[in-house]
């Protein structure tokens, strides 16, 4: 059902943790829905120098998770809001259908982590962050 | 490197063939192959003749005539068999009474029933224990109720409900009967004359034999409308072409499950379950789902919080483990089980539950190994977790 890649992130995540002194983090989805991202980055003049998850979800949301952040890590800010879930999607060779949901919730993680930076530094939330798993996503996607 | 281990435990999804069922069908694959309708040669008659001796054999290890069982393909047709046959016999009247923790296989032809047919469904609680009460039965019976359905035990949680009780109020309101026994059957002590119920249906799969076939019991006196059409096998109320082979597995396997040994075994399996239970238990953060001793011998449902069912079942793959859960990730849908949520756990809980079904291949070793792989599992999981502060 999943691709080796998806069994590579699922069974070897990169980058799972906290970051102590993170200076933006993201969390979307909910466990009622039965996912939940948690996304934690530490960034230095608008670069990504360090990005940590952790993530409540299935195979897919973990394997999301975890390429999310790989696509990310040591990329300029700019960069990082142009991931989208379809370059998750493409990275880990696929996903099934019911399972897209995961690479959007990753997409959203990510700009989460950065829209926090963003208030933290007083600048001004200039991209689209998503729903966020604020909305209904049950019965959303 | 010694070979992986990795122990099947998964038996109410299916279960493997005992070497001696396999044994006793094969010569009816090899040899005696014929049609038992074909009545005219001796092929067909000796196919024949081996057809009615595995029914009667069936009959006898059940507590029923013979004549009350009919040979289908499967759990699944049975019960549609069973629902659809019983209603429509009796069209006039558009109430159906059931369990809210119904397999799939009964829920879904129920749920048909209320869209598409004007059918009203009343869907009895089971409370946190996973059971239906008795007086709950008796309250929602009506005049217009056309049938109640109750299953023997649930597949995800094991619980065991009160069959022969439930069965004497819904006859005490002249409402027929109908039980989905395809768990329980070959699991636990079943006397269909003393249960009282108009209907049951069967799996050959859950006890033992190749997928395929089932049985319906339709109690003498009772009359259902058929569900297939076709040449008028199995006295012109199933048709198909007669699955002897099948038959032949049924009946070894009833013999063997329900004999001596096989409630020798049943006794093992409980001792079993009950060390694994003890054993999850031990692991912060784990509650067990369902009544524990008004359950399958074999059944172990837990909930891990923080971790998510799909994840879980992965891991325990990769660790060597076969097991099932009731999250939502597992399926199209997005919503977890409906067994776990009419039991009362929240989603977040219902999420990370995890079944374990053990059986007669199943060892003392094989329970100290899934303890460890789960205990394994879950502090990986738990440790990516946001929901886990520790
Ligand atoms: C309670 C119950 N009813 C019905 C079925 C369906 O049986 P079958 O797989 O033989 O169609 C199952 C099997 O999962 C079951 O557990």
């Amino acid at each position: 059902m999943y691709s080796e890649k998806v069994m590579d992130h699922f069974q070897n995540p990169r980058n799972v943790g906290t970051i102590a002194d993170a200076n933006g983090v993201g969390e979307v989805g909910n466990a009622k829905c039965g996912d939940i991202m948690k996304i934690f980055l530490k960034i230095e003049d608008d670069v990504i120098v360090d990005v940590k998850f952790q993530t409540f979800g299935c195979g897919a949301a973990i394997a999301t998770s975890s390429m999310a952040t790989e696509l990310i890590k040591g990329k300029p800010i700019s960069e990082a809001l142009t991931l989208t879930n379809k370059a998750v999607v493409e990275a880990l060779d696929g996903l099934p259908p019911v399972k897209l949901h995961c690479s959007v919730l990753a997409e959203e993680a990510v700009k989460s982590a950065i829209a926090d930076y963003y208030t933290k530094i007083g600048r001004e939330i200039d991209f689209d962050l998503g729903c966020g798993g604020c909305c209904d996503h049950c019965d959303h996607h | 490197m010694t070979e992986k281990r990795y122990v099947y435990a998964d038996n109410a999804a299916t279960t493997r063939v005992l070497p001696q069922i396999l044994e006793a069908m094969t010569p009816y694959y090899l040899e005696e192959f014929g049609n038992a309708s074909s009545g005219l040669y001796s092929y067909g008659q000796r196919a024949r003749a081996a057809l009615e001796d595995a029914r009667a054999r069936c009959a006898k290890m059940l507590g029923c005539d013979a004549e009350e069982l009919y040979f289908t393909s499967g759990g699944t047709e049975s019960d549609n068999w069973a629902i659809l046959g019983a209603l429509r016999a009796k069209k006039d009247k558009k109430h159906v009474i059931s369990s809210s923790i119904e397999h799939p296989a009964v829920r879904n032809t129920l749920l048909r029933l209320e869209k598409e047919e004007g059918y009203e469904i009343t869907w009895l609680p089971v409370y946190e224990e996973g059971i239906v009460r008795v007086e709950d039965l008796e309250a929602a019976l009506r005049d217009d109720t056309a049938l109640v359905c109750v299953m023997y035990a649930n597949n995800e949680i094991g619980t065991i409900q009160p069959i022969r009780e439930l069965a004497a109020i819904a006859h005490a309101k002249k409402v027929p009967f109908f039980c989905d026994a395809v768990q329980a059957v070959g699991h636990v002590d079943l006397d269909l004359h003393e249960l009282g119920v108009d209907l049951l249906s069967l799996s050959g799969h859950k006890l033992h034999t190749p997928k395929g076939i089932g049985a319906l019991y339709i109690k003498k006196g009772m009359w259902i409308k058929n569900l297939i059409e076709g040449g008028g096998q199995e006295k012109r109320k199933r048709s198909g072409t007669e699955n002897v082979a099948g038959a032949v597995a049924l009946a070894t396997a009833l013999e063997y499950m329900c004999g001596e040994e096989g409630k020798r075994e049943r006794e093992r399996i409980l001792a079993l379950r009950e060390t694994l239970i003890d054993g999850l238990l031990e692991i912060p953060h784990v509650r067990l789902n369902g009544d524990r001793t008004r359950r399958l011998p074999g059944n172990v449902n837990v909930s891990c919080r923080f971790i998510e069912g799909e994840g879980l079942i992965m891991w325990l793959d990769l660790m060597g483990v076969a097991a099932s859960t009731g999250s939502a990730c597992s399926t199209a849908s997005l919503d977890p089980s409906h067994v776990l949520l009419a039991i009362g756990l929240p989603h977040e809980i219902a999420h990370g539950s995890l079944r374990l079904t053990l059986d007669v291949d199943n060892t003392e070793e094989d329970v100290e190994f899934i303890l460890d792989a789960v205990k394994k599992t879950l502090e990986r999981l738990r440790a990516m977790s946001p929901l886990c502060q520790e």
